[in-house]
């Protein structure tokens, strides 16, 4: 692999995470629990679609293939997608969607954090373009889990339930394969440092909210490695409807 | 079926930029002060309309009534001398 | 407010409400109004916002499965608008007394009305074309128009939805002109939203006139600036160019162009069909009630934990 491809990797790894977050996040229009909340998630899935198709872009040139970010996007099959299995998570309730996104943006501000400062100029740009994004995201997700930690009784019972449920993709996040040593001269993080300091945050938050992190040592990984949960298959099936049945049309 | 809730109403006031006054902007319902702020960003600023933003609680806000108009505004229409335009100023003289 | 409405209606109030109309001012909230105006616009905003509201799950069914990035982005962020615009609408509501859960009360209670338009399926990507263009055309027209309401929150509320909707009808146009120019089978997907969606898109303007009881009194009171058929020639009469434009056909076969008026005139209107959609016989009436006390439901718990948390008074660090 050279270092160009390992950056093509690389960078879909967090483009197609974005994408099936955005997706995921658009189930919620018109169900949200209040109205506000509804233009909120619509709001977050819009940044995630946006990173996705900035990823996308700065990707293909370092693929070397004739493509576009919707062919990335609608022509992908479950075994070529490299997101994060968080992403393609179900939303469940409220409660979980708001962990799902509240632990991934802890990770992806610490992601995007270092990216800010890297050496390579297109990795630098997404950094520091994403980073804003994604602290807002950690902002609306941390407000809302510590309200309803410390709203009812069913609403604790729920986000408890959620970190419990949730918590068995984390460790994905922390997955490495070649593409992490070929770039470890701009990528300016160390998984395993990145991760203690993940955690120290996530563990201090959930104290504040009137949680201890789970004990589970069940945890589910494979995203990077191409290999799913049965979900994504359902995910892509009906986000790439339109462009799978229609292969010549353009839309 | 149990008493449903929409929540507090809060008043939003944004500043489009940085020195201009604050405008009222409309409401959003949220049951504190960061939820309320938060809900006028993504209400009220889609568009890149916002730098500042003010949230109060709508109870909070008093208002005149129309009842109140004639004593409270009607009684400075007689009162010119506010203005600049009031004053004559001598031929030639410049810059005042 | 309350207080000032249960006034007892004098005279010298009626005359200042009525001079105020007569200049072209704005009703303000804590003015006296006569109580049918009162209820009347509040009714009018009421059902404004539940259509807005209403109006996200049509296309909604389509956010999933919209075929490209760029298509994502705009129907997403267009059905964020409804939602705001229904936002808007609910806040202008609320300042005539009646607060947003018992507006929401009331439509589950089928006793708040929204826009019948929103009782037909979306079944194809081209229906979002057709929505976005006819629908949010049709509903354009009338919201240019209320921008001139005589009630001031109501009608500042249509000056920002007015703003933001500019660019609904385009993103619909845009997708119709594609699928035109497309594969047959996207051209014959247009020409059959088309044919699905342009008389309900008339029939969104409500009765004719002569079949319209309320218009004469909210035309006196300014709450309504044009009439029915009015607003609904001014529709038919730029839209039906921009079909030709692109190549799609009207499905009216008595169609014809006044060359003296630079007007066209329709067929006769289904108004058997409006009327059975507007009782709750359309194809999705019931569904998308259930759709909204389905969600209503099950967000029930997030808003009482809200409600909770802000009788604790916790900060967070």
């Amino acid at each position: 692999m050279t270092t160009d491809q390992a950056r093509y990797q690389y960078l879909l790894r967090f483009a197609d995470t974005s994408l099936v977050m955005a997706q995921r996040l658009a189930e919620w229009c018109s169900r949200g629990p209040i109205l506000e909340e509804d233009l909120a998630l619509t709001n977050i899935s819009l940044d995630y679609f946006g990173q996705a198709e900035a990823f996308y872009n700065t990707a293909i040139p370092f693929g070397g293939k004739q493509e576009t970010a919707d062919d990335l996007a609608f022509r992908r099959s479950e075994r070529e997608y490299f997101n994060f299995l968080i992403a393609e998570a179900d939303n469940g309730d409220y409660a979980r969607t708001m962990m799902k996104i509240y632990l991934l943006s802890v990770y992806l501000e610490k992601i995007y954090t270092a990216l800010s400062t890297s050496s390579q100029p297109e990795l630098n740009m997404l950094g520091v373009k994403s980073l804003k994004e994604i602290m807002y995201h950690k902002r609306h997700s941390s407000a809302w889990l510590f309200r309803l930690a410390h709203g009812t009784a069913e609403s604790a019972s729920r986000v408890q339930q959620a970190l419990q449920d949730v918590w068995s993709y984390t460790d994905d996040l922390f997955s490495t394969d070649v593409c992490d040593e070929l770039l470890s001269g701009e990528l300016n993080y160390e998984i395993t440092a990145m991760k203690h300091v993940w955690l120290a945050e996530v563990e201090e938050f959930m104290k504040q909210c009137g949680f201890v992190l789970p004990q589970t040592t069940y945890q589910i990984q494979g995203g990077i490695k191409q290999m799913h949960t049965e979900a994504l298959g359902h995910v892509l099936c009906e986000m790439q409807y339109l462009q799978r049945a229609y292969p010549n049309a353009k839309w | 079926m149990n008493v449903d809730t929409q929540l507090e109403l809060w008043e939003v006031f944004i500043q489009k930029n940085n020195g201009l006054p604050f405008k009222h902007e409309g409401s959003v319902h949220a049951s504190d002060k960061e939820t309320a702020l938060q809900h006028a960003r993504d209400i009220y600023t889609r568009r890149g309309e916002g730098r500042t933003i003010w949230v109060v609680p709508a109870k909070y806000i008093a208002s005149t009534t129309a009842d109140d108009e004639a004593m409270f505004f009607d009684t400075t229409d007689d009162k010119a001398y506010r203005h600049p335009t009031f004053y004559v100023m001598p031929e030639g003289a410049k810059q005042i | 407010m309350e207080d000032i409405l249960t006034t007892p209606i004098s005279q010298t109030a009626l005359a200042h409400f009525e001079a105020r109309l007569q200049n072209d001012e704005k009703i303000e909230p804590k003015d006296w109004m006569p109580e049918a105006y009162r209820k009347t616009v509040l009714r009018q905003m009421m059902q404004h916002a539940h259509s807005e509201v209403i109006g996200m799950q049509p296309e909604g069914n389509w956010v999933l499965r919209a075929p490209s990035l760029r298509a994502k982005k705009i129907l997403l962020a267009k059905i964020q608008d409804e939602g705001g615009h229904g936002l808007y609408l609910y806040s202008a509501a609320e300042t005539l007394g009646m607060d947003r859960t018992e507006m929401i009360q009331l439509l589950h209670e089928q006793k708040a009305k929204y826009s019948s338009i929103f009782n037909y399926p979306a079944l194809t990507w081209a229906d979002i074309g057709a929505i976005g263009w006819l629908v949010d055309g049709a509903a354009i027209v009338n919201q240019v128009s209320l921008q001139r309401t005589s009630y001031g929150p109501y009608a500042r509320a249509m000056v920002r939805i007015c703003k933001e909707e500019s660019f609904h009808q385009r993103q619909g146009y845009e997708i119709m002109a594609t699928m035109m120019k497309g594969t047959p089978e996207q051209q014959a997907m247009a020409q059959d939203a088309m044919n699905r969606w342009w008389w309900p898109s008339l029939m969104m303007f409500g009765p004719h006139d002569a079949d319209s009881p309320h218009t004469e009194q909210s035309m006196e009171w300014k709450i309504k600036r044009e009439s029915n058929d009015r607003l609904r020639q001014k529709f038919i009469d730029k839209t039906i160019d921009q079909a030709y434009v692109i190549g799609l056909t009207i499905p009216d076969k008595d169609l014809k162009f006044n060359e003296e008026t630079k007007s066209y005139s329709i067929g006769p209107i289904n108004w058997d069909e409006f009327w059975s959609v507007v009782k709750g016989n359309g194809p999705c009436n019931k569904q998308r009630m259930t759709h909204h006390i389905k969600y209503h439901e099950e967000g029930r718990w997030v808003r009482e934990a809200l409600e909770a948390f802000a009788k604790k008074q916790i900060e967070m660090n």
